[in-house]
């Protein structure tokens, strides 16, 4: 299994060689710092939205969930809706600068623990009953947010869906460096929860029976999911191709890949793996993207339809088994 | 022991069981028999901390139940739930190694693999041992689940009706295995039985519950009578003695 983490580990040095390296249009001195910072925004986002969904998983004890479910993009373009609503035309400017990241990565992670809170007393502490609760917060945020949008000037709507999208355009490495400083000991955390998420993947009576309550593991792992999916939607937009998506496939994507290429009941192994998958397909996907296809299209839009394909294929091989 | 004081519950404003006062010393086997819905296994979740005590207190030996350490309780008292589905996809190796836990942290030492290994062994798993738990039948399972406990290694084993989906040779296996482990390591077990002939062979006491009270409580000889057939199953089952031994005829 372990031979298996170092072959996606070279898979990823792999694929961020060639993001470096591949096809160079001007002096490395200026493209190394500057894909540099790029290769590691992919990188955290990929650790952190695959860390979290491998989490959320095991936290529902389902396979086909992801956390943006739950509404988390949602509430990213709200605040940047609600922002751009609120300041007209001055946000023009501030969309995409180390303040707004700060401000989206406060008001998201808030947000995100106010939900989780609300969703806990609404659901009254079930699984499913929080889920399903958050589904229905999701779309009401989403249509909130559809409501300001049709109220606001143009031309500042347009500003709110440059920046909805996932952007991988240009990095600020302040950005990168704060997003870093919150989601590497985010990710520590998680994965000190690891044998914990282990004895919780059991069910809530086998791991009560072991020592470990469930409710204790969820919500430690719960406010760890919020931190990294608010660090890697401030840093990266949503990463749904339309910001209304019903589901972030490209966690989905992460840990099934996840499950095939490690399969494991260990989060010590699942957590590091699926971190190293969405690595790879980031940076891989991107370079195979800009450099060899050179095409437009943003990376995000193919692994909505791949993931789409991915998420009817496990609904389906479900319902047969 | 395990003592129950005042122990009162309730679900939805239904009483389920009324003012449960009970110990059980160290060593031996007890077998709680009742009918359906009797709160057999609702007592087994309190005592488990499965579910949160209402009123009432429940202490295993030094540690209170609700108030110590999970840790603590898990190291003194393992459970195999009526309803045991692992949701995890493991290997029956994997899921008996999570038995240690409490023990380990996740982090298996050489003692830990040994007990694992010698848990496999005596249930008759070791061949099973690489296959998912998905891949092995019922009865297989349901001794995976009994081995994880075993696996566990505390002193205190409570089991709910382990003998589901048991084939005879299987069931008489589990309760011999359980004997052994009563005499030989010493070991306090409460067992759960739908069987009354598996209760009257093999338990030391038998404790029959109806309608969320404790109806008779002694050993098997005692308590198995056709009277206790009628007011606690309503059943006009007859009661005869077979080898010294009372046997209830199906
Ligand atoms: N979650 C629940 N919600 C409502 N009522 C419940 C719940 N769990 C148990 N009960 C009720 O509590 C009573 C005792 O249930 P319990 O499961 O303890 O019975 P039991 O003696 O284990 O029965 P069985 O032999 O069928 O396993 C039953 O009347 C049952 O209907
Ligand atoms: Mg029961």
């Amino acid at each position: 299994m372990s031979s298996r983490l170092l072959a996606l580990l070279a898979l990823l040095i792999l694929s961020a060689a060639g993001f470096l390296f591949l096809g160079a249009e001007g002096p490395w001195a200026f493209l190394l710092p500057f894909r540099g910072a790029k290769l590691g925004a992919l990188m955290l986002v990929g650790a952190c939205i695959a860390t979290a969904t491998v989490m959320f998983q095991t936290v529902t004890a389902n396979r086909i969930l992801t956390p943006s479910v739950l509404g988390f993009d949602a509430l990213y373009v709200l605040v940047l809706t609600v922002f751009v609503h609120g300041l007209g035309a001055q946000a023009a400017g501030l969309v995409a600068t180390p303040a707004m990241f700060v401000i989206n990565l406060v008001v998201m992670t808030a947000l995100g623990l106010g939900l989780f809170a609300l969703l806990l007393r609404l659901g009254s502490g079930e699984m499913l009953k929080l889920v399903l609760t958050g589904i229905v917060i999701g779309i009401a945020i989403r249509s909130f947010t559809g409501f300001l949008q049709r109220m606001i000037d143009p031309a500042e709507f347009q500003l709110v869906q440059a920046g909805s999208f996932a952007r991988f355009t240009y990095v600020d490495p302040l950005m990168l460096g704060i997003g870093a400083l919150v989601a590497v000991p985010a990710l520590a955390l998680a994965w000190r929860l690891r044998f914990k998420l282990d004895v919780l993947a059991l069910g809530p009576t086998a791991a009560t029976g072991l020592g470990e309550p469930p409710r204790r593991v969820q919500m430690q792992a719960l406010v760890l999911i919020c931190v990294l999916i608010a660090v890697a939607t401030s840093l990266a937009g949503p990463l749904v191709a339309g910001s209304s998506g019903p589901s972030n496939f490209f966690g989905l994507v992460v840990a099934a890949l996840a499950h095939i290429a490690t399969p494991s009941p260990r989060h010590a192994i699942l957590m590091p793996s699926a971190a190293l998958i969405g690595g790879c397909i980031l940076i891989g996907g991107q370079t195979i993207m800009e450099r060899v296809l050179h095409l437009a299209t943003p990376l995000p839009v193919v692994i909505e339809l791949l993931g789409g394909l991915l998420f009817l294929t496990l609904l389906l091989k479900r319902r047969a088994a | 022991m395990i003592s129950i004081r005042n122990l009162s519950h309730v679900i939805d404003g239904r009483p389920i069981l009324h003012d449960i006062t009970l110990d059980l010393p160290r060593g031996g086997i007890t077998a709680l028999i009742g009918p359906n819905g009797a709160g057999k296994s609702t007592l087994l979740s309190l005592i488990a901390r499965l579910t949160r005590i209402q009123q009432g207190q429940i202490t295993v030996d030094d540690l209170t139940v609700g108030a110590s350490s999970d840790r603590d309780l898990a190291q003194r008292l393992a459970i195999m739930p009526q309803q045991a589905n692992v949701s995890a996809r493991l290997r029956v190796g994997e899921l008996v190694a999570m038995g240690r836990y409490p023990w380990n942290r996740g982090r298996p030492g050489y003692e830990d693999r040994a007990q694992v290994a010698e848990s496999l062994a005596k249930f008759g798993l070791t061949q099973l041992a690489d296959r998912f738990l998905d891949q092995i039948s019922g009865g297989q399972r349901q001794s995976a689940l009994a081995a994880m406990a075993h696996a566990q290694g505390t002193d205190y084993l409570l089991l709910d009706e382990p003998l589901n989906n048991l084939d005879i040779s299987a069931a008489r296996g589990l309760m011999r295995l359980l004997r052994d482990m009563a005499d030989a390591e010493g070991k306090s077990i409460l067992i759960v039985l739908h069987d009354i002939n598996y209760a009257a062979a093999y338990a030391d006491r038998i404790v029959a519950m109806a309608n969320g009270r404790i109806a008779a409580d002694g050993a098997p000889d005692g308590v198995l009578t056709p009277q206790l057939m009628r007011d606690v199953f309503s059943s006009d089952a007859d009661i005869i003695r077979v080898n010294g031994r009372p046997v209830v005829v199906v």
